[in-house]
């Protein structure tokens, strides 16, 4: 198997870009290469300005701004000689047959020997890409297919065929898992391999049924919705967002080169109205707009959408029907509703179904991967063939049967029964033939979802529950809603610590969940209820309960890793910075944002921000740049765009922790870390400081001042900064004098007390909890 | 001759509250209050007192025994009524608070308050007929068009024309999502409306030469439910291009209701046969609509509660300081008479100083209220009129509830201190119980106030109208921990307070897992939070009296009198918060443990 230590992307565009991009953020060194223009001065402008652009695109495709030094820039006339150590070289230049194959002739004279092409292509078979290559050079020739952003998207599609070397597709397949973090899918060379073959179809039956029944793109949305599985983006948003121009190119190719009798030949439509519209630059998000877009009138922005019928912009309104009354009680009750909505819904979804059974096992290895691929590209709750359990497989197929339909063979083979079943904690899709195939997760994923189907919590409570996930580890999981932390997250926390720390059965603690954030923090709606019934002591002991659980932690004598995913703010930041180690997920979204709701972090987040930023060895002497830089990050409430901000620049995770790429790896690596740190466990000691007082804060009010001038900080922005200051600078003290931390933590919950207080702090926590967004009043 | 007529509007009181417990001074830094000054609003209520004693008082009893009549499709008023309203007009008292532009006087909602209380306690069931002409022109000045506004709002200014609220049906009340009348749309913007509305006060009278029917009915494509609900005008006369009542409407009053009390107001059975209306406001959203009449109405009960509540309490004082039986427990104290008077008894004095600590401190919140309803109609800052608006919101319900109790509890008092004579129609006395009783049930019952505390407008916002009143009086506790002139209540303000924040949170939280938690906590947390509301405003109140009295300023002995009824309400009134805090702890268990059979099982 090859190592890949370097890798070289060829072709800059968005796609390139964004692979190249990746792979830097993972830590390779990256040669990107790309043609030169005609006359270029600059003989590398077009890789130079793709870097320039990939630092200004948002959301960003690097990871930190200093990933961008791993990319050097070339060209491929100049630079071919760079290629001769690189371990994986990735094309990713025009979809054209002749021209990839050209290329892969003059790579293939430069490379080593061992070294691995791999395509990006998502329309042109593997077999005609290796047409004519060398029989060497095509063993270690793959697709490897990314989705669009490379570093969002978690789906790849790695195509191989029996010519490849098996040891070249798990060469691929290791540093596309566990370096890059995707989810990789097995998949066999076919046109449009699992996600376009089967989404392009899904889409296109979805808006023929739109068209044939009259639906209004509102309706098609709202009934492609959660009942589904399929997220709020609908049909249309869903179009939008991912550009309205790339669609029909999709379309054609795949319409191009599947077989005749093909379903997508019969439905396959091209769309004058769409065509116009990408004319006129509506071509989605990233353009003027699409099927959706937004007018501004005065100082209002009034949403609007294609009116499907005139081709005309209308103000968006809102659909209702009885399938969406309905929608609530699952998929079948939407099937059943009777309405013209009920009846499209099932007219395309059936087709989906129908596509999806005929050609599974054609495109994948099995119904299991095809359903893998379709949640993580499309971001859906079930695939196809789960989502057929949920709705039936047998209503399904009676109801086919009803209407003259013929029924694939895999719904024939399921019967009564279901594609996926679970006996004794562990989960089992069918094959082709109606038996059953256990799930088996690669080695180092550990998934909290596969716990749960085998065990018991160790204990729970309306907050949290508690895992054993073996070797002596427990794992403390979140369970309110967007997993927001109150008394009852607490109460576990301090159970969890005593059990851990009295008995002999466990010796170290995960915090982790799969949940679409790790932690929004405290649950404000309490607190704005408790401050607006004035009971200031009851928010102070929940204050002070959330500091002794979390200190707990930082000082207990068994480790506390923390394996954060997605945003993890406020409290959930704090309970980082409370961890004896981070072990987070790449795309981990953490900062301290309570200024943003008026108050401060009062869970230990401020004192950790400047214990943290006083430890940096790397910064000036002194407790000022310490005092600024926590002040900064505080009281701008900034959330750290990935896990490696987050270290590098926030400081809430760990120089010495480490960063997972791969979502399902997490909690596995943040065990492996914990046991690791057991043997000999020392806690860390509280620690002492010294801090400027009103001295510091001087510096700080000029700093407010600034903002203040510069309309960068309202009034009462300045009010709350000052209160962030006062602790940060350890209140009424000067630098002769020593501060404990718990010092610190008094503190934080004064100054905490005295904004829960003030009728602007509760106005901006009653507007974060109705709207989701910070009020700046 | 009646006790009643001993009564006297509680001017002195009144005063006390706005211009010392409160600053009513501030309204006059309104726009459009700028000539609402302390000695207008003082000399508008010395005259209100004037006339109210003279004018309505006279007719209270003489109008209960009287009655309404009804005589082919016509309803007689008392006696005398119809001249006394047309002087109350004449006198301006119909436009006290409504806009100038349509006629108004443009007086502050604080001066309307205080001249409702004088109203009520001299002649409720009078009372009604104008009071709902206000809340017609609330409706009508708030949702409708502008040429429903010229065409009507005047016309209910001058009391030319009154008004009334049309929503119950025979099988519905609380529950309006399921009336039946009808709106059928006419073509030319109007609505033909059928249907049959019961309960509607002053419905049909001889009063006025016209009356504006506000109607809840159902469009034809209505959705189900409350959510179907429009709001129509119908004049009882159709105005004509002059805006004189003309052609005579498809509205009829076909029965007059045989009732409790307020005798002397028409309680109608209205049918709307193709009667002509139209829409006030939005197809589908007239509950909406109706409901800021509502509340509007629902402070306007409360205030009945006072009404009664004072003329009782005024009532029955004047019968047991000259009621001579028996000698005091503690020997004899008028020996030149052949007895002493009933005043010497501690559970007669008991039951008096309920009613005025009750008066007084409900006198208190009403202002309160008031004041606030100016300031969020009025101030120039819009956060301080959203804050404003949200008090009035809170307190509504508590106002309507503890204030309507108290005056059926004053009513119920004032015959027991009269013994046998309480219990005669001749006294007058029985005659507040039969009317106050009817205030706790109308305008949304005192459990469905409590309903509409509890499970609404505690949660509001996640509690952002409980803040209006929790965060004043946590400061205030805070701020006069060490006040020693407030050391002997502060500890017991501090409990009751603690008590109803305990309460708030439990039934914020068990609310959101058993919406049955509320309705059982419901009445009792509704008293707690009247309670307690009370305690913080007889503090401040005793606080006020003390200070004037250190200064040596006014009436010694009102002052005097008011700290020793604070002293009265936190001794022998405020203890009951506890209890309520127990019962609220109790959970629903007990309530709801009884199967149907249960109930029935001892008969």
């Amino acid at each position: 198997m090859t190592e890949i230590k370097k890798i070289a992307v060829i072709g800059s565009g968005v796609m390139g870009m964004g692979i190249a991009a990746h792979c830097a953020n993972a830590g390779f060194q990256v040669d990107l290469l790309d043609i030169v223009p005609d006359g270029a001065t600059d003989r590398d402008v077009v890789a130079n300005d793709a870097i320039k652009k990939a630092l200004k695109t948002d959301p960003a495709p690097f990871m930190h701004k200093s990933r961008a030094k791993y990319v050097t820039p070339g060209n491929l006339e100049d630079h071919m000689d760079r290629l001769a150590d690189t371990d994986w070289i990735i094309e990713v230049i025009i979809e054209r047959a002749d021209i990839k194959q050209d290329l892969y002739r003059k790579l293939a004279a430069v490379a080593k020997p061992d070294a691995i092409i791999s395509s990006n292509t998502s329309t042109i078979p593997l077999s005609i890409l290796t047409d004519r290559m060398d029989k060497d050079r095509a063993a270690r020739f793959a697709i490897t297919h990314f989705f669009n952003p490379p570093r969002y998207m978690p789906l790849l599609e790695l195509v191989t065929t029996d010519a490849t070397d098996p040891a070249v597709r798990e060469s691929l397949r290791s540093v596309c898992d566990v370096a890059l973090g995707k989810k990789v899918i097995d998949c066999k060379d076919t046109p449009g391999f699992i996600g376009n073959r089967l989404g392009t179809l899904w889409i296109q039956v979805a808006t023929n049924a739109a068209e044939d029944h009259g639906l209004t793109i509102e309706e098609s949305d709202a009934l492609a919705g959660r009942h589904f599985g399929i997220p709020s983006t609908g049909i249309f948003k869903l179009m939008d967002l991912v550009g309205l121009d790339l669609g029909p190119y999709v379309s054609k190719s795949l319409y191009d080169n599947v077989n005749q009798g093909d379903m997508f030949r019969e439905e396959y439509r091209e769309s004058k109205l769409l065509e116009g519209m990408i004319a006129e630059g509506y071509t989605g998000r990233k353009g003027k707009g699409g099927w959706y877009r937004l007018r501004r009138e005065g100082s209002a922005k009034i949403k609007e959408v294609k009116d499907l019928k005139t081709g005309e912009y209308r103000p968006v309104e809102r659909a209702t029907g009885a399938a969406l009354d309905a929608s609530k009680k699952g998929a079948r009750a939407v099937f059943e509703a009777g309405d013209t909505l009920a009846t499209a819904a099932w007219e395309y979804m059936s087709k989906y179904f129908i596509y999806a059974a005929d050609h599974a096992l054609e495109i994948a290895n099995s119904i299991f991967d095809v359903d893998e691929a379709m949640k993580t590209g499309y971001g859906f709750k079930w695939g196809p063939f789960e989502l057929m359990d949920e709705v039936g497989a047998q209503w399904i197929a009676d109801k086919l049967r009803e209407e003259g339909r013929s029924v694939p063979a895999l719904l024939d083979a399921v019967g009564a029964g279901t594609f996926y079943k679970i006996e004794d904690g562990e989960r089992f899709y069918m094959r082709a033939d109606g038996s059953y195939t256990q799930v088996v997760r690669p080695d180092g994923v550990l998934l909290l979802s596969d716990i749960k189907l085998r065990s018991e919590p160790v204990m729970k409570n309306g907050s949290a529950s508690v895992w054993d996930i073996g070797d002596g580890v427990l794992c403390f999981e979140f369970t309110s809603r967007a997993n927001s932390l109150d008394d009852g997250t607490m109460a576990m926390l301090n159970k969890v610590i005593t059990t851990i720390e009295k008995g002999d059965d466990y010796k170290a603690l995960v915090i982790h969940n799969e949940g679409k954030n790790f932690s929004v923090g405290a649950n404000i709606g309490l607190m704005l209820f408790a401050a607006n019934i004035a009971a200031w002591p009851q928010i102070q002991a929940n204050m002070k309960a959330g500091q002794d659980a979390y200190m707990k932690l930082r000082l207990g004598n068994f480790p506390v890793v923390s394996a954060p995913a997605g945003i993890a703010v406020g409290g959930g930041c704090e309970i980082l910075m409370h961890s004896d180690a981070v072990q987070a997920h790449a795309e981990t979204y953490t900062g301290l944002v309570e200024v943003g709701v008026g108050v401060l972090p009062g869970w230990g987040g401020t004192k950790e921000m400047i214990r943290r930023h006083l430890g940096n060895k790397r910064a000036p002497r002194g407790p000022m740049p310490a005092l600024v830089k926590a002040f900064e990050l505080i009281g701008t409430g900034q959330v750290a765009k990935s896990a490696l901000e987050a270290q590098r620049d926030f400081r809430i995770i760990n120089e010495d922790d480490s960063i997972t790429f791969n979502k399902e790896r997490v909690l596995f690596d943040a065990k492996q870390r914990a046991l690791g740190m057991v043997e000999g466990y020392q806690p860390p000691e509280e620690e002492t400081f010294r801090l400027p007082g009103a001295t510091g804060r001087a510096a700080v009010d000029m700093a407010l001042h600034e903002f203040h001038m510069k309309g960068l900080a309202s009034d009462y922005d300045v009010h709350v900064g000052r209160e962030v200051a006062m602790v940060l600078t350890g209140g009424d003290t000067d630098v002769t004098e020593e501060l404990t931390e718990r010092d610190l933590l008094k503190l934080e919950q004064k100054h905490f007390i005295a904004l829960a207080k003030q009728p602007k702090t509760l106005a901006r926590l009653e507007h974060m909890l109705n709207t989701n967004k910070p009020l700046r009043n | 001759m009646p006790v009643t007529d001993a009564y006297n509007a509680p001017v002195k009181d009144m005063k006390f509250v706005l211009h010392e417990l409160w600053d009513a001074s501030e309204l006059s830094t309104y726009e459009g209050y700028e000539d609402a000054s302390p000695e207008v609003i003082d000399a508008m209520l010395e005259e209100a007192a004037k006339f109210m004693k003279n004018e309505l008082l006279p007719l209270n009893q003489t109008g209960d025994r009287e009655g309404c009549t009804l005589e082919n499709g016509v309803v007689r008023t008392p006696t005398g009524f119809k001249e006394a309203y047309d002087k109350y007009c004449e006198n301006g008292f119909t436009s006290l608070s409504t806009d100038p532009k349509y006629g108004g006087t443009g007086l502050p909602h604080t001066v309307e308050f205080m001249v409702q209380e004088m109203v009520v306690s001299t002649n409720m069931a009078f009372g009604m007929y104008p009071g709902l002409s206000h809340g017609c022109y609330n409706a009508i000045y708030l949702h409708g068009s502008e040429e429903q506004k010229d065409q009507y709002l005047p016309k209910l200014n001058t009391g030319e024309w009154s008004g009334t609220m049309c929503l119950t049906e025979p099988h519905c009340g609380t529950d309006l999502g399921m009336i039946k009348t009808k709106a059928e749309p006419k073509g030319d913007g109007s609505f033909a409306i059928s249907g049959q509305k019961i309960f509607i006060s002053a419905g049909e009278h001889d009063l006025t030469e016209n009356i504006v029917h506000l109607v809840l009915a159902k469009l034809p494509d209505a959705p189900e439910g409350v959510k179907g609900i429009s709001l129509f005008l119908v004049p009882k006369f159709i105005p004509n291009a002059q805006n004189q009542p003309g052609e005579r409407n498809g509205v009829r009053c076909n029965a007059i209701e045989e009732k409790m009390g307020i005798h002397g107001n028409a309680t109608c059975q209205l049918f709307f046969d193709g009667a002509i209306g139209w829409m006030v406001g939005q197809p589908n959203k007239g509950l909406s609509a109706m409901f800021t009449m509502m509340n509007a109405a629902r402070l306007g009960v409360g205030m009945q509660g006072l009404g009664i509540g004072e003329l009782a309490f005024q009532s029955a004082f004047d019968y047991a300081k000259d009621r001579g039986q028996g000698r005091s427990l503690s020997g004899t104290k008028s020996p030149d008479q052949p007895a002493d008077s009933i005043l010497v008894h501690p559970d007669v004095r008991r039951m008096l100083l309920r009613m005025k600590a009750n008066n007084e401190g409900g006198r208190a919140m009403a202002a309160w209220i008031a004041l606030n309803i100016d300031k969020s109609l009025k101030h120039a800052d819009p956060e301080v009129r959203e804050q404003a608006d949200d008090f009035v919101q809170l307190m509504t319900p508590i106002i309507k509830s503890y204030m309507t109790d108290a005056g059926s509890e004053a009513a119920n008092l004032g015959v027991q201190t009269m013994g046998g004579h309480g219990y005669i129609e001749e006294w007058g006395m029985e005659q507040l119980v039969r009317d106050a009783r009817i205030a706790q049930i109308y305008e949304g019952t005192n459990g469905i106030q409590a309903l509409d505390l509890a499970g609404r407008k505690l949660g509001a916002h996640f509690g952002r109208y409980l803040r209006s009143f929790f965060h004043p009086v946590s400061s205030f506790i805070e701020e006069n921990a060490m006040n020693p002139d407030a050391g002997e209540f502060i500890g017991d303000l501090a409990k009751s307070f603690g008590w109803l924040q305990q309460a708030t949170g439990q039934i914020a939280q068990s609310g959101l897992k058993d919406p049955e938690e509320v309705g059982a906590a419901s009445s009792d947390y509704l008293r707690l939070f009247a309670l307690t509301a009370l305690a913080f405003l007889w503090c401040q109140m005793a606080l006020k009296a003390k200070e004037a009295i250190k200064e040596g300023r006014g009436d010694a002995a009102f002052y005097e009198a008011k700290i020793k009824t604070a002293r009265f309400f936190y001794k022998r009134m405020l203890p009951e918060a506890q209890a309520m805090f127990k019962m609220i702890g109790a959970g629903k268990e007990t309530i709801m443990a009884l199967d149907e059979d249960d109930f029935s099982i001892a008969a």
